[in-house]
């Protein structure tokens, strides 16, 4: 039962990609209005990653799983705080706002802070000169490190002018060669995709 | 302020994981989740199925909206095994459509773009030896990025070239993501500090 | 070797200890340490600097909470900046947690310089969709955006009237984490010729030296200390400016922890000892 589902993908792949060379406003509007109904769907799509949150933990809870009593947590805060939304709106000053405010934005962001530990604690026991290519980016590295901070020109004033040689000369050939590699993948990836070649988007038969 | 506090104990329950991992930590982990997919919900309803679904159907009676809904409820048959089937419609549905998007896009802005610079003529004086060390590493890199053929004789000593324009490259990235990380601390410090304990200025 | 063992070897905590030293102190006892501002940050300010009054600018903040610490105050910075040469600010999000993030920034910047909704800037809100939002813009802003965040229909704001695409804006800034920001670079500016400015975290920054030689974006602000930059700038000391000195202080203490780490892996291979593995773990 693909054939109906890749053939709904060849066509809004190829439709879209033509619309693009296509100036006349007939075929614009058709664009817009693909591109207007692509968004809604999207918009499902992350819905879609809510609602099987909610399933795998609510597993856990019925199967008083090892750690139900956090699923439980997980559970009543969605359940919370998409009600509320709905109910009151997600802005500033709303209560899903100000829920937002002190545990959204304090927890995602303390998350995150812990790599900085993470990564002193790498610095020191796992990032080894052992190799003449490994040397070199090391030595890269904490010329960076050292020199686009504010200590740097304090140290040397040569350091600044360093810096910005190693970005926009050797830095910019090896990213200039990696985004037309990235560019080439993905172009061949969207046609294998719109030729049906690629197909483990859809799932298992 | 009884939010800074929440906010403050809360940052203290995830930094207590540096110590170890912790029923502090983990209950501060399965808020984040519970919350994070509730607002992500809550905004979808507000900022996209109100006013690109809702009120064009209900106040602009415009029906045509009806497919991208049907689109979109179809996909969330995927949550059952038994529905993956009908999801499939969706999905093959705005994937050809982003695939369709790409193309054009990747041609023109990644390589196209980066091709007509790579070629453009060099500057007259020294900058002529950086945009010439430039063209080097850029083919260099090709070069050790291109597993077709095996990297011996002038092409082996050309990706030999590459490695070390990348190594370059990637030292400087991670000089920056040291740089990153570091940030986000000191922003949770701040806030500990200023907003929570108000022992900074300001 | 047993002292380079035992040093090899060191409680990952103490190292945690040392980091936390190096942010707390400098921020107790600042350090004023001067910013200097780098030609690619002084870029986009001059290139957001030399529109005229009353031209819109279309800032789409690309970020979730994860990254705020880098991209809010950048965010802040520089809408702060296009109202004090009276630019009108459009202001959007591609990403849900982002929502919040972006009205904070535009709130706090509108309060600073005394902004008006509707007539300094509109809050756009979120959409989803990456792409398809931005080569909607290029088409037809209204069918994206019928309403703003508030609920207000586009038409019944002053400065959205006669506004449907990027042709009506002067540039566009794309404040981003994510790849959103190579989409703004294709569609954006490569489909619809929008002059870009770009800011990103640090993380990012170095991948987009190859678009600002091929003026596909016109200026690049990145991490905290490309806001710091951009602050030094615009003549404000905002988050950026202040953690400048804890950035130092913790960037020579990891480049002090590297070269100690690889002084004690020469020491101990001198004396015979293989060295091993990396000892011990990063995160326990």
């Amino acid at each position: 039962m693909r054939r109906g589902p890749l053939l709904v993908t060849f066509l809004s792949g190829v439709a879209v990609a033509a619309l693009y060379f296509i100036p006349h406003h007939k075929a614009q509007a058709l664009n817009s209005k693909l591109l207007e109904w692509t968004l809604v769907v999207y918009a499902f799509a992350l819905i879609l990653g809510s609602l099987s949150l909610w399933g795998s933990h609510m597993k856990k809870v019925q199967n008083r799983a090892e750690g139900w009593g956090f699923s439980l947590v997980t559970l009543s805060s969605l359940v919370v705080i998409t009600v509320l939304g709905i109910w009151k709106g997600v802005g500033e000053g709303t209560p899903v706002g100000i829920i937002y405010d002190n545990i959204n934005s304090p927890l995602a962001s303390t998350m995150f802070s812990l790599l900085a530990f993470v990564i002193a604690s790498a610095a020191f026991r796992a990032f080894r000169a052992r190799s003449v290519e490994a040397t070199l980016l090391l030595i890269t590295a904490i010329v960076m490190m050292v020199g686009r901070v504010s200590i740097g020109p304090l140290i040397s004033p040569h350091l600044p002018g360093i810096t910005e040689w190693l970005l926009d000369v050797p830095n910019l050939a090896a990213k200039r060669a990696i985004a037309l590699g990235v560019g080439l993948g993905a172009v061949s990836t969207a046609l294998k995709i719109i030729l049906g070649i690629e197909q483990s988007y859809l799932g298992r038969s | 302020m009884i939010g800074t506090w929440i906010a403050a104990i809360l940052t203290l329950c995830v930094f207590s994981f540096l110590y170890k991992d912790n029923p502090f930590y983990r209950f501060a982990e399965h808020l984040f989740v519970g919350a994070s997919a509730g607002y992500l919900l809550a905004v979808q309803w507000e900022s996209v199925l109100i006013p690109n679904v809702w009120t064009p159907l209900t106040k602009g009676h415009d029906l045509v909206v009806l497919i991208p809904l049907a689109l979109g409820l179809m996909m969330l048959a995927r949550i059952w095994e038994k529905g993956a089937g009908i999801a499939r419609w969706s999905i093959a549905f705005y994937v050809g459509i982003y695939s369709g998007v790409a193309i054009p896009g990747y041609m023109q802005a990644q390589i196209f773009a980066q091709l007509a610079d790579a070629a453009k003529p060099w500057p007259a004086g020294w900058a002529a030896v950086s945009s010439a060390l430039v063209f080097i590493g850029f083919l260099t890199v090709l070069a050790y990025f291109f597993f077709s053929l095996p990297h011996r004789g002038v092409h082996g000593a050309g990706a030999r070239v590459g490695i070390y324009f990348l190594m370059v490259a990637f030292g400087a990235s991670f000089g920056y993501t040291v740089m990153a990380r570091v940030s986000l601390l000191i922003s949770r410090v701040q806030f500990l500090l200023r907003d929570w304990l108000h022992v900074l200025p300001g | 070797m047993t002292w380079v063992r035992r040093l090899l070897a060191i409680d990952r905590r103490i190292i945690f200890l040392l980091v936390a030293a190096g942010v707390i102190l400098p921020l107790l006892h600042p350090l004023n340490l001067p910013v200097t501002v780098t030609p690619r940050v002084k870029a986009a300010y001059e290139a957001i600097d030399a529109l005229p009054a009353g031209s819109k600018v279309l800032i789409s903040m690309d970020f979730e909470p994860d990254i705020m610490a880098e991209l809010m105050p950048m965010s802040v910075a520089v809408i702060r900046h296009c109202f004090r040469k009276h630019l009108q600010v459009i202001a959007m999000t591609l990403y849900p947690a982002g929502t919040g993030l972006g009205e904070r920034a535009i709130l706090q910047a509108a309060k600073a310089e005394g902004a008006v909704k509707n007539k300094d800037y509109t809050w756009l809100g979120y959409k989803s969709g990456f792409q398809v939002v931005m080569i909607g813009i290029g088409e037809n802003l209204r069918g994206i955006y019928p309403v703003d965040f508030y609920g207000t229909p586009l038409d019944n704001i002053p400065m959205m009237r006669g506004v449907n695409s990027y042709r009506q804006m002067a540039m566009v800034v794309n404040l981003s984490g994510s790849s959103a920001t190579d989409y703004w670079i294709q569609f954006a500016q490569g489909r619809y010729h929008a002059p870009l400015v770009v800011g990103c975290t640090a993380v990012m920054a170095t991948d987009y030296y190859p678009y600002l030689s091929s003026r596909q974006i016109l200026g690049l602000i990145g991490g905290m200390k490309g806001a710091a930059e951009y602050e030094a700038l615009i003549g404000t000391i905002g988050d950026a400016r202040r953690g400048m000195d804890a950035q130092s202080l913790v960037h020579l203490i990891v480049v002090a922890l590297v070269i100690v780490g690889n002084g004690a892996l020469f020491l101990s291979k001198r004396a015979g000892d293989s060295g091993g593995a990396a000892t011990g773990s990063m995160t326990r």
